[in-house]
This record gives structure tokens, sequence and C-alpha cells, in this order.
């Protein structure tokens, strides 16, 4: 592999993966403060108000790690990524645009009114500015979700003679069918990282025997959000997004399965090491037929394997795709199980008392985190070797300029830069939870 | 005809961030200066505090709009600036967690420190922002794949390999300080009253004649330095207007300043903060990023645009979206007007 592809490839995952870390927290959370002051206004409890004030300050660190973590984003494509920004910036770059355009001046203006406002402005105004700040984050997250989806499947564009890549239908670059279901699972999986997340705080205050009514408060919204949350993961936004990998891009479905030969009834592998030297699935544990079942809900598909693919189209980077979409798939599952768990025990109402499910909704936290970077590495890498889809190979569109060393430099730096920023925002939220909700406006 | 079109949007949204974020980089380049207390340097703080986060959005859609209006002129830019871009971002990101991070802690330690970054990284992007526009104006060594790659500096003269910093970039660089400065100057005395308003009175009124000197020194030299700037001057006469719109700003603050009109004064440096950006952006027309080793290989409004569909199409989202902005960042600007007052 040319060593300048890869340290621009690493330099764009770290980057990314680093940043996603808040979003997907922000945008699950918009929408847990959003039902928290809702009930504060429905309810007329104001404990509903102090646990969205808790948020609101865990929220504003987060956003504000999340917006300065963005802007390297945007000029990545251009820094590093010249050759396909020259050619494919037409197409995604109007996404992209879109999304600065619609949802950072709506998110920016009220996120003050929202983070700082609250004494100022009355309580369903208030509501108002928590509700416009969610509906920015969403709305961004569906740009940015709609770039993604055009290069994992292209449409509405055609080829000019020079290679670059030209609009033809603005529709179907925002409709394209695989932005749906995407965004969905992208967007739930925001989330259960919320959700998990609140009811983790819950979970360690009821443990430590501090702030216990907005404890029960974080942990009975966790629990009942995750829940619903993690099996929509499942089904039907899971279930959606695999079978568009089956339809479309049916190597990537055979890599991340660890499927080589072709068969038909094809199994579902629990677990195993792909081989790549010698093309076979070292110690499986596999259900017979499953794979089929559950991509064409017919026992007896035939399922492709990579074996009767041409080498030059399988992602370049087998086991770790395998291994990313089995933690992604395996903690989902976890996941799953432990918030049905807690909701079953919650309506019986003895979840508060059972220290041993309280303990794990605690230790679940990095959880969610870990199983949305696994899929996100699923998607990307997944996608290889292909930048565009079928169009533009990875290895065609890094900056042919900026050499590994001048690449190298600045991963360095970013690495060094975000040490730091991590540093600084755990010791940030650790002194938000030790504080806990305040009572009354501040 | 719609690459022309759009080359105005783009120089509107990049003018619009200059103006806009330009007085929150300006308050903090001189806060270190005119803020000696901390509950003054909280006040000015405070009084970019719910706007300098909107003002950076404009950095963002800007980027965005010229993304996909001229994404030849985006990958060449940024991937040959890029050892000053990634220091950009670098500054960028520590400017903005101080402006968040300073008020958690109380501490004699930690806000100052703060202080420090903000102040610092506000001046180095002032710097820095004036050097990319030296370089757009004074050419790149573009090749002829339409990329090139430009080292941090050589042995700083602009000529054909010429490095990011040379001392006409540099001059540029520590002008777009000196207007910044002041430009933030006006808006700490327009938002805040007492020993603070009067110290940076007295900054702005000292600041205001290396303003005009710069301003002299860099029209001067950017004649000398891109020919096409005369040339589009003599071809299109009306061109003037850019420039006497600098000139009419310059002379409103020193006017209204004097007159402790603190508004005129500011609405007087925004004037020429357009002025001085529109009357580059029309000297450079029709490049948009000129070359300095063969004048004809520049990247051009024409070359360097997208295909025309999407031009169109963009126009019919990008119009009525930007519309929403402005009204969002009216909003906010009205809602939090008037002098700051402490907590």
């Amino acid at each position: 592999m040319d060593s300048a592809l890869a340290v621009h490839r690493l330099h764009f995952a770290f980057t990314i993966t680093f940043h996603y870390l808040f979003p997907q927290l922000t945008m699950g959370l918009a929408l847990l403060i959003v039902i928290l002051k809702t009930l504060a206004l429905r309810t007329a409890n104001d404990h509903y108000n102090e646990a969205a004030r808790f948020w609101v300050k865990i929220f504003a660190i987060n956003f504000a790690m999340g917006v300065v973590t963005g802007i390297p984003m945007e000029f990545q494509f251009g820094t590093n990524w010249a050759r396909f920004s020259r050619d494919a910036g037409g197409v995604i770059g109007q996404t992209l645009a879109m999304e600065g355009v619609f949802s950072f001046f709506l998110e920016s203006t009220f996120l003050g009114l929202f983070v700082y406002g609250e004494s100022r402005l009355s309580p369903k105004l208030h509501w108002v500015s928590a509700f416009l700040v969610f509906l920015g984050s969403w709305l961004s997250g569906f740009f940015i979700i709609a770039t993604d989806a055009w290069m994992q499947h292209p449409v509405g564009y055609r080829l000019g003679p020079n290679g670059q890549i030209i609009l033809d239908s603005f529709w179907a670059l925002l409709l394209n069918p695989w932005t749906l279901w995407q965004y969905l699972h992208n967007m739930i999986a925001a989330v259960v990282t919320a959700s998990f997340v609140m009811a983790s705080i819950g979970a360690f205050y009821l443990l430590t025997d501090r702030f216990i009514e907005h404890a029960r408060i974080f942990v009975r919204t966790g629990v009942i959000a995750g829940t619903a949350a993690t099996i929509l993961m499942l089904f039907p936004t899971g279930d959606g997004q695999g079978r568009m990998i089956a339809d479309h891009q049916p190597v990537t479905l055979a890599a991340m399965e660890g499927l080589f030969e072709t068969s038909t009834g094809a199994p579902l592998v629990l677990a195993g090491q792909p081989d790549t030297d010698n093309l076979k699935l070292d110690n499986p544990i596999i259900v017979p037929g499953a794979l089929s079942f559950l991509t064409y809900r017919r026992w007896e598909t035939e399922i492709k394997g990579l074996k009767d693919f041409p080498r030059d189209q399988w992602p370049d980077n087998i086991p770790l795709l395998y291994y990313s979409y089995h933690i992604m798939v395996g903690l989902g599952t976890l996941l799953i199980l432990l918030m049905t768990l807690c909701a079953w025990w919650l309506l019986r109402g003895r979840l508060y008392q059972n220290r041993a499910l309280l303990w794990a909704l605690m230790l679940a936290m990095p959880f969610p985190y870990i199983a949305t970077t696994a899929g996100w590495m699923t998607a990307e890498l997944g996608r290889q070797p292909w930048l565009i889809y079928g169009i533009m190979r990875t290895s065609q569109g890094f900056s042919s300029r900026v050499s590994a060393g001048n690449g190298l430099f600045t991963l360095i730096g970013f690495m060094g830069l975000y040490l730091i920023l991590g540093i600084l925002f755990l010791f940030l939220v650790h002194r938000e939870i030790d504080h806990g909700p305040a009572r009354g406006v501040q | 005809m719609i690459e022309v079109v759009w080359f105005c949007l783009v120089a509107i949204m990049i003018t619009g961030y200059v103006v806009l974020d330009g007085f929150d980089l300006g308050a903090g380049v001189i806060h270190l200066f005119v803020a000696r207390t901390e509950q003054e340097r909280r006040r000015v703080l405070a009084s970019i505090g719910p706007v300098w986060d909107g003002n950076e959005v404009w950095l963002i859609a800007g980027g965005g709009t010229l993304y996909f209006a001229f994404p030849a002129l985006y990958s060449a830019a940024f991937s040959g600036f890029y050892l000053a871009l990634m220091m950009v971002l670098w500054l960028l990101i520590l400017r903005g967690i101080s402006i968040e991070l300073r008020s958690h802690i109380e501490s004699p330690i930690w806000k100052p420190f703060w202080d420090l970054i903000f102040g610092g990284s506000s001046a180095l992007l002032a710097l820095l922002y004036g050097a990319a526009l030296g370089n757009v104006v004074r050419g790149v060594p573009l090749g002829s794949d339409g990329f090139f790659f430009i080292p941090l500096w050589t042995n700083l003269q602009p000529g054909p390999n010429a490095g990011i910093v040379d001392w006409y970039t540099l001059l540029i660089g520590v002008a777009a300080f000196a207007a910044l400065a002041i430009h933030g100057c006006y808006w700490v005395i327009l938002k805040t009253s007492g020993d603070l308003q009067q110290r940076s009175r007295e900054f702005g009124a000292r600041l205001w004649w290396a303003v005009l000197a710069f301003t002299a020194i860099i029209t001067f030299f950017s004649f000398r330095l891109q020919p096409n700037i005369a040339k589009e001057f003599a071809e299109h006469v009306w061109g003037y207007v850019f420039p006497l719109l600098a000139l009419a700003g310059l002379a409103g603050m020193k006017v209204w300043s004097a007159r402790a009109r603190d508004l005129s004064a500011f609405l007087g440096s925004c004037l020429y903060l357009v002025g001085m950006l529109t009357s580059a952006a029309f000297g450079v027309f029709p490049y948009v990023l000129p070359s300095n080793g063969s004048p004809g290989a520049g990247l051009t409004v024409t070359n360097a645009a997208a295909a025309e569909y999407g031009l169109y199409v963009g126009l019919a989202w990008w119009i009525p979206g930007m519309a929403l902005a402005v009204l969002y960042s009216v909003f906010v600007y009205r809602h939090f007007a008037g002098k700051v007052a402490d907590e």
C-alpha cells in the first residue's frame, strides 16, 4: 500500500472517530432533553426541569467538543482528499454546504438561548429553543448521512469528459434509498448512546445514594428510551441497512460475514477468525442457514462467497471489517438484552432496588460508543477499496501533493491535541457529574 | 454567467465571515491589552459569548459553498496550503475551547491561562487569514494537474518559489491583524462602559493610524505585485467603488469614534473590511487563484466552477437557506443588543 494513502486514510479515520464520540451523544441527548422538558411542562414536577438543566450542562460540554473537532472534518475533504473533492465536489459539496446553511446556523443561534437563556425566556420559549437545537442537530445528521450514502451508493450523477462527476438529479441525491436506512440506523444509535449515558449516570447516583429523585428520572427515561431504541436498531433499521448492503455491495456482505465459499443456505457466523491467506474461517461457531434467512427471508437462498468475486473488488482489510461488524452486532444484542431486562424490572417497580442491574447499567456506558464506532468502521471499511462505490477507488482520491511525511506530521499533531481535549473533557464532565443536578434556576 | 453569480455569493460568504468573526477575533486580540481585571475580561467574553459560535458558522457554510460551487479551487487551495490550514484548524480548536472552558473553574491559574490561549490563538488566526489572502492575490505555483504544494516559507521573496510566508504575505498578515484588532476594539467600545471602554477608545485611536498606514502600503505593493489588479481597474472603472467604500469606512471610523458614536464607528469598520475584501476579489477577477509562475495557468471563475445544473439547483436552496440564516443572526444580535451587564 502506498504509504501516503495509508496516512491520509488514518488521518481521516482518526479525526472522524474522535469527533463522532461527541455528536453521537448530543444528537441523542437533544431528543431526551426535549422529552424531559416536555414532561416538565406537562407535569409541573420541578425535578424534570432540574434533570433537564443537568443534562444541558453535559450537552454543552459535548457540543463544544463536537464543534471544535467538527471544523477539521469539512476542511479535510480539501486538504487530504483533494482529487476526490475536485472530481466529486459538485455533488457532495451540495449536501455539505446544505448542512452548514440549514443546520449549523439554526443550531448555533438557538444553542446560546438553550444553554444560557432559561432565566430570560418563558418555559415554553425555552422548550422551543431546545426543540430547535434538536431539529438542527438531526438535520445536520441527515446531510452528513446523505453525503456518506452517496459515497456508498452513488445516484443522480453522470461522468464528465475529464473524470469529473456531475450532478444530474438533485432529488435523487437527497432521496437516495441508502440514505433512509443509514440515517434511521445512525440516529437511533445516537439515542441508544444517550439513553445508556443517562441511565448509567442515574444508576451511579442510585448506587452511591445521591440525588435519588433525579437519578430515578435518569434511569427511568434512559431505560424506556433505550429499550425502544436498542430494539429499533435491530429491526427494522439494522435489517434494512443489511439488505441495502446485500443488494448493492454483495462483496462487502461476504467479507463482513467471513463467507469465503458461495453457498445455498449460507450459515450465520457467531464467532471465528477470517484467515485471508488460506481463504477460510478459523474455528467458526455457526448457525446453519441463518445468513440466507436473515438476508433474503428464505433458508435456501444462495449467497455468493468472497472466492467468487475478483480479488481487486474485495475490501482491503477483511479481518478488521469482519471484527468491527461482529463487535457491533454482538454488543448490539447484549445492549438489547440488558435494556429489556431493566425495562422488565422497571415495569415491576423494582429496578431502583436491584443493585446488580444498576451495576450493569452503570458499567454499560462505554459499550454503545464502541458499538457505534464499530458500526461506522463496518460501513467505511466495507466500502473499500472504493472511495465512491464503483466509481472512484480510495487510492485515486487522496491529495497527491501532500506527502506521507506532511500527513503524518499533522496526524500526530491532531493526536496530541485530541489527547489534551479528551483529558479536559473527562475532567469537566467529571466535575459536572460530581456536582450533580442542582435545585432551582441558576 | 452563473459562475460569476456564485463567485459573488462566495465572496459575500467570506466577507460575511471576516466582518462577523473578525470582531470576535479582534476582541480576542485586544482583550489582553485593554481588559485588566478579571471582571473586565469576563465582560469582553460576555460580549462575544452568545454570537461567536454563529459567526464561525459563516466559515463552515462559506467553505461548504466554495466546495460545491468551485470544487477545483477548494481542493487545490486546501491541499496546497496544507500546513497553514492545519495550523488554522488547531488554532480554531484552541480558541473555541478557551472561550467555552474558561468559565468552568474559579481559579487564579485556570482563567488567565485560557485568556492567554484565547488572545494568542486569535492573534495568530488574524495573521494567518491575512497571509492567506496575500497568497491568493500573489498567486501560487499551480501545476498542470491544477494542484500545488507550497512550503511555509522559502527565501521570503514573493517570486515563483515563494512560500506561504514571504514579505508581501506577511505584510498583508500584519495589516489584517491591525484591521481586525481595531474592528474588535470598536465592538468592545460598543458593548462595554467605564474604564474598559475608555482604554479601548485610546487603543483604537492609536491603532487607527496604523490601519491607515497599512492600507496605503498594502495597496501600493498589491498593485505592483499582481498586474491583474491594475488591468481590471483600468478596464472596469466602476470597480473603484470598492476601494472607495473602504476609504469611506476608514474615514468614518476616525470621525465617528472621535465623537463617541460607537455604533457608527463599528459599522464604519465593517464597511472598511467589506471594501478591502471586495477590492481584492475585484482585482484578481476573473482569477480565483492566480498562478505566480505562468500567468495563464491560474484557476479562473470558469475553469474552477462545478457544472451548470448543480449551480442552478444550488441557487434554489442557497438563497432561502441564507435568508433564514440572516434572520436568525438578526434575531440573536437584537436579543443580545446593548451593553453587557455583569452577572
